[in-house]
């Protein structure tokens, strides 16, 4: 039952990711930190799979539920993989944009499809750091963990993180 | 080095999330929400407080209350309030740990090791007193934990690998649960045992979870320094279980520990 509500339900209305870059170098930070909470932003979707589109949020699920899936005998049809793609952020060094599928209530891919690139530093750490990032969090997803704990891990550390990875995946 | 302050809204139809990550203290804390609403308010107040005490308690700072009481140019009494609060914390621990948590390092009071605790313990209320009732705060690899992470699922937290950090050993449940795990830090920062004076290395990790991480947090600092031997110890703390990590990946527990990870996860 809740498989199915989930299903239905998944469609992700909104993604804003706000990314704010510092230079610091100091290993323990002064300058207050960027509090920034997106109003819900109009995401583009688009549909990587075949069938299901992306529906509205609340959108009725016609012609699915019947009163006997109660019983939990009416398996799930896999959704479409959907694509979404988050309003690029502004930054103090540039747009940020990510993009993440996903399918079954799973990310199965993630994407950074907009980043500062300015610098050969901005450039050395957004393609290191990024791609494990999307590659942990995929990882991660079927082991259905919210948080890591573990030695503690230094601020350029967290960017590699499991942990990174979690906050990011907001799934 | 560039560091990320990322603040992500989710506004899924299944489970409502707001999470903010705030670089300080050298590290990163994670603020994640699990109920629905705006936060701004809320998250502006703990990173301001994260700030605070990094204020007061950095030891990197040449202003800092600390590092002036280190030098003997502030006298504790004196200083921030929270200094005091602090260092009385420490003192009960100390005992609590028989001398294996210390805030003596090279003859200099140094509270560093329960501060970061503290401060995400505090931090936790704050989020409690803005209304919010599901929530975690994870400061570096310690965290507290409030409510559930959705409606019927509670928390889930895997305890990395100290051999590799993208592994996870296994996964602790619970609610209103707090979770700390010591061992050698990316800083490079070594636990001492305070009696030998040599870098503790028997464990590759020390994991406690209880009711408070600013307790937790020291226990699990006491208890790597303690080595393999620390398990009878960690058997006599009320309200905590504990997992230790031999460097070879193999693990002991304490009898109760099987209740927040049932085998099998």
């Amino acid at each position: 039952m809740k498989r199915i509500s989930y299903a239905v339900m998944s469609t992700l209305t909104a993604l804003v990711l706000l990314l704010g870059y510092r230079t610091s170098t100091s290993s323990s930070t002064t300058s207050s930190g960027m509090v920034a909470i997106g109003a819900s932003a109009p995401t583009t979707a688009s549909s990587t799979g075949s069938g299901q589109t992306t529906s509205g949020a609340g959108s009725p699920p016609t012609g699915r539920s019947s009163p006997s899936s109660t019983t939990g005998s009416i398996p799930s049809a896999p959704t479409a993989a959907k694509t979404v793609t988050g309003t690029a952020a502004q930054t103090r060094y540039g747009p940020v944009q990510v993009q993440i599928t996903v399918q079954d209530e799973k990310i199965t891919n993630v994407s950074v499809v907009e980043y500062p690139n300015n610098n050969g530093r901005d450039q050395e750490i957004n393609s290191s750091a990024f791609p494990i990032l999307a590659s942990e969090t995929v990882k991660t997803q079927t082991a259905k963990i919210d948080m890591v704990s573990g030695a503690t891990y230094t601020s350029q550390g967290y960017l590699t993180s499991l942990q990174s990875a979690l906050d990011q995946a907001g799934l | 080095m560039p560091q990320t302050d990322m603040t992500l809204t989710i506004s899924s139809t299944v489970r409502p999330r707001t999470v903010h990550v705030e670089h300080c203290m050298g590290t990163a804390f994670s603020i994640d929400i699990r109920d629905t609403g705006n936060w701004s308010h809320a998250i502006h107040a703990v990173v301001s407080w994260l700030h605070h005490v990094d204020t007061v308690f950095s030891t990197y700072k040449p202003d800092s209350d600390i590092s002036r009481i280190q030098r003997g140019e502030l006298l504790a009494a004196d200083a921030h309030p929270d200094v005091v609060t602090v260092l009385d914390l420490c003192a009960e621990v100390q005992t609590i740990t028989d001398g294996y948590f210390t805030t003596m390092r090279d003859h200099k009071i140094d509270p560093t090791g329960l501060v970061k605790g503290w401060a995400i313990e505090q931090a936790n209320d704050l989020l409690r007193r803005h209304g919010s009732r599901n929530h975690a705060v994870n400061g570096g690899g310690d965290m507290q934990l409030a409510g559930e992470a959705a409606p019927s699922r509670p928390w889930h937290v895997g305890i990395s690998d100290p051999r590799d950090r993208t592994q996870i050993l296994t996964v602790i449940t619970g609610r209103n649960i707090a979770v700390a795990t010591s061992g050698t830090s990316e800083r490079g920062q070594h636990i001492t045992d305070p009696f030998t004076g040599i870098a503790a290395a028997s464990l590759g990790s020390a994991t406690i979870a209880g009711p408070s991480v600013a307790y937790a947090d020291a226990y699990a600092t006491a208890a790597f320094a303690m080595g393999t031997k620390a398990l009878p110890w960690t058997e006599t703390i009320d309200g905590y279980e504990a997992m230790l990590v031999r460097l070879d990946d193999t693990t002991t527990t304490t009898a109760g520990w099987s209740r927040i990870s049932p085998p099998g996860q």
